[in-house]
């Protein structure tokens, strides 16, 4: 019988396993520990406008996910107007309308972003080039003339736009320089001459985050794309290249950021707020992305999701069940009931969970004894624990409650069946084989349960459990690897001690 | 208090976990558990391949017939009421004599008609079986075991364990039931474990609760005189319930009767290890030995393998001679 294909199947679970886990923490930066913060900026964009007592419809450019950052919620206030969100190549909008619209308008855009260095910078197409461009005397030899002395000092595309904004900012303006600004704004001057020497630029509208400002107002940047397709950002007042850390683009493409139809005088402010958040809350904020590979339980309603953070566990718990019967030997009272005993320790707390549950099992073993006399078929017996059960519990919670002792309610949350299961097979066991049996299985129970509650209960399990989907192939791999173990038990190795001792 | 894994590697001691996988699950099919879990089919079964089991009196298998076990008991001398599917050797009655007021146990305790149905309407509700299954109540007659072994025992029936390995007696014990035990023949309980050499079957070694042991703790008997008589008939019977069950790891359980030598008890597919620690030997070498043989044999010839390969002289012999 050959094992070969029992180890590809443990090799490839295993591998599949780390390598879904690993994408999921380097793709979506899923951290490993569940303390980790996270840098969070919330951002709100404020509307103003006067409508003109007609209908009105308001539309906002939006940020998207970006290097650095990462959009997690978004959230909207406009009363009386009718929202719905545009996504097409020109990037996100928002459109507000209305039928009836009179006075001062106010509409409010909040959205929370996630810092996220690693996050890579989308792909944008560079805009199509600009039809030709002319210019009025005298602008037109000011213009060749300082695209000529920054063709002359630059040796690429980027080079040449940077040479570029220099010679227009600062000490450095010469005659032409001033000439031109005279006439036009700086950034879409610059454009202007970019364009005009073959390279494709555009102006960008960013939002320099700086933590609780208040009534700021977007600046304009220069995105420059060179013949590969690959852009940078420059600062039209001083000729930086590169994105300040701080810079969150607003909106893609050169539409306008606010466009209003109905009403007039339109602005757009913004107000922002940097907090920290564990790294977890991050992570379930993002909004759900899923492909197969992204394969994820946050994508499912909040009430499901509590509801897997538990499920999930199991098997947790099913692995430290394996490991104590294999590898150590330890004799319980039916198998996985430790595991579920276990779970309602996790709903109770440790100390309250394990008073409750000896005192439920050690009254219900005394009625019990006493049900053994009525000689009664197996499945009436064990019904009647059930009810016994139930009453026990019930007499506890009131007493517990009237007691002032809120923590006695949580007993409910012990599973009646698998308890009552537990005192049948206790009883049982107390007649066959004496109280010695009942004291080892019993004690074995009940001490994998804390181990496994232990286990399950560890934030950082629970964090990776939850949030690495790929971490439940590797505990099949690892628990069918334990299957396949014929070594000693530890508590063999003192079982069998006399034999080595002659 | 701890060995080393190395110590029992050493010793060639299986585990609980080497033995599941290994020697259950390799050699034992699934299906063929029904046979021996039901000691009814086991005994219907071995009738037909001619192996010696206690004499059957009758089954009872309705809660209708409970009222004819009486009747079905007048004129034996003693018998016994077991479970079908019983283990551990819970629900077994042992009735040594009746009279016209009664049943009276090896212990001297007395039972009534009633008693005895109530019994009988137990086994049937399932209150012995596994899972509580309804089950069948056998009623055999009582074992009238060899008087050279009455004194190593104490109130029950000294019974004789052999694992059978794929046909090969590869390992056997005595287990001689004590005042501790209860008269039952547990090792965890208190009952004596004497290992057998397979070549003589006399004993090896002794030991309760895990400790050596070279007497019987109530009659006070020397074991180093215990020797299995009629050793090669029972290792024949043994070895043959390998072609009646098909299972290739056994534990086969016997008794010794006066009149019809040795006799099949039960047979367990899930054999426990402590026959390891009654012989002082770990089963690995002996298993890995049978391994080897590529041909199986006839039982005679399985037996006669055994008894040259795994002849032992016993440290009870040793501790005697010095």
């Amino acid at each position: 019988m050959s094992r070969v294909p029992f180890y590809l199947l443990v090799g490839v679970l295993l591998l599949t396993g780390i390598a879904v886990t690993i994408y999921r923490h380097v793709a979506f930066e899923v951290p490993w520990a569940p303390g980790e913060q996270r840098q969070v900026w919330e951002v709100e964009a404020q509307v103003n406008f006067i409508a003109d007592g007609g209908p009105a419809k308001v539309s906002l450019a939006l940020p998207s996910n970006q290097q650095g950052f990462r959009v997690l919620t978004e959230n909207t206030a406009s009363s009386g107007f009718g929202l719905s969100f545009l996504d097409d190549e020109e990037g996100r909008r928002a459109q507000w309308a209305t039928r009836d619209a009179k006075g001062s308008q106010q509409l409010y855009y909040s959205v929370q972003l996630l810092v996220a260095p690693e996050a890579a910078p989308p792909d944008i197409e560079p805009p199509s080039p600009a039809p030709d461009i002319s210019w009025e005397r005298p602008y037109d030899t000011a213009a060749e003339g300082a695209i000529s002395r920054a063709y002359r000092q630059s040796a690429d595309a980027f080079t040449f736009a940077r040479e570029l904004v220099r010679a227009f900012s600062g000490d450095r303006q010469d005659e032409n320089a001033r000439l031109l600004l005279t006439q036009f704004d700086r950034p879409s001057l610059l454009v202007r001459l970019l364009n005009q020497a073959d390279i494709a630029a555009r102006e960008i509208n960013g939002l320099m985050l700086e933590d609780g400002r208040r009534r700021q107002t977007l600046t304009t940047w220069i995105q420059v794309f060179n013949e590969e397709g690959d852009w940078v950002i420059i600062n039209p007042t001083n000729g930086e290249q590169g994105r300040p850390d701080n810079l969150l683009l607003w909106g893609a493409g050169d539409q306008a950021v606010l466009e209003v139809q109905g009403g007039s005088d339109s602005q757009v402010t913004f107000s922002m707020l940097q907090h920290n958040e564990p790294a977890s809350v991050a992570v379930r904020n993002q909004l759900a992305d899923d492909t197969l590979l992204n394969f994820s339980i946050h994508s499912l309603p909040l009430e499901e999701q509590s509801l897997f953070k538990t499920i999930l566990l199991i098997p947790i718990g099913a692995l430290v069940v394996v490991l104590l019967r294999v590898l150590v030997g330890i004799k319980t009272s039916g198998t996985f009931m430790p595991v579920l005993i276990a779970l309602a320790f996790i709903q109770t707390s440790l100390f309250t969970g394990l008073v409750g549950f000896l005192l439920v099992v050690a009254v219900g073993l005394v009625i019990r004894s006493y049900l053994s006399y009525l000689n009664l078929l197996l499945v009436a017996r064990v019904s009647a624990v059930i009810i016994t059960v139930i009453a026990i519990i019930s007499l506890f919670s009131v007493v517990a409650y009237r007691m002032g002792l809120n923590a006695g309610l949580t007993i409910t949350f012990f599973p009646m069946i698998i308890l009552s299961w537990t005192i049948e097979r206790m009883s049982i066991l107390w007649e066959e084989e004496g109280s010695k049996e009942v004291l080892i299985q019993g004690g074995g129970s009940l001490l994998t349960a804390i181990l496994a509650y232990l286990a399950m209960n560890n934030p950082w399990i629970r964090h990776i459990t939850f949030n690495f989907l790929g971490v439940q192939l590797i505990l099949m791999a690892f628990i069918l690897l334990l299957g396949n173990y014929t070594g000693y038990r530890l508590l063999e190795l003192r079982r069998f001690k006399p034999i080595t001792e002659d | 208090m701890w060995a080393t894994p190395g110590k029992l590697r050493a010793k060639g001691i299986i585990g609980m976990n080497r033995r599941n996988i290994r020697y259950i699950g390799r050699y034992n099919d699934r299906s063929l558990y029904p046979l021996v879990d039901d000691k009814l089919k086991t005994k219907l079964l071995a009738k037909r391949h001619g192996i010696t089991t206690p004499d059957l009196i009758g089954t009872i298998t309705n809660q209708f017939s409970v009222k004819h076990v009486a009747e079905m008991v007048s004129g034996q001398p003693g018998f016994v009421v077991k479970p079908a599917k019983g283990s551990g050797g819970k629900g077994i009655l042992v009735v040594e004599h009746q009279d016209a007021e009664g049943y009276i146990k090896p212990s001297g305790h007395r039972l009534h008609r009633e008693d005895l149905e109530r019994h009988v309407s137990n086994i049937l509700s399932g209150l012995y079986s596994l899972g509580g299954s309804p089950d069948v109540a056998l009623v055999e007659s009582l074992i009238a075991f060899d008087d050279s072994l009455s004194e190593y025992t104490y109130e029950g029936v000294p019974d004789i364990r052999v694992i059978v390995f794929k046909g090969y007696p590869v390992m056997a014990m005595m287990r001689l039931s004590t005042a501790a035990s209860d008269g039952k023949a547990n090792l965890h309980q208190g009952a004596v474990g004497v290992g057998l050499d397979i070549a003589t079957g006399t004993a090896v070694r002794g030991v309760q609760f895990d400790r050596p042991r070279v007497d019987h703790p109530d009659t006070g008997h020397d074991l180093v005189s215990l020797k299995v008589p009629d050793w090669e008939v029972l290792l024949k019977l043994a070895a043959s319930c390998y072609e009646m069950t098909g299972l290739g790891y056994l534990g086969t359980d016997m008794v010794l009767d006066r009149r019809h030598g040795p006799m099949l008890l039960e047979l367990n597919a899930r054999p426990g290890l402590a026959i390891q620690m009654a012989n002082g030997e770990g089963l690995r070498s002996r298993l890995d030995l049978i391994e080897r043989q590529s041909e199986n044999g006839d039982v005679d010839a399985r037996v006669a393998f055994a008894r040259h390969h795994f002849a032992r002289r016993g440290e009870l012999q040793e501790a005697m001679a010095s």
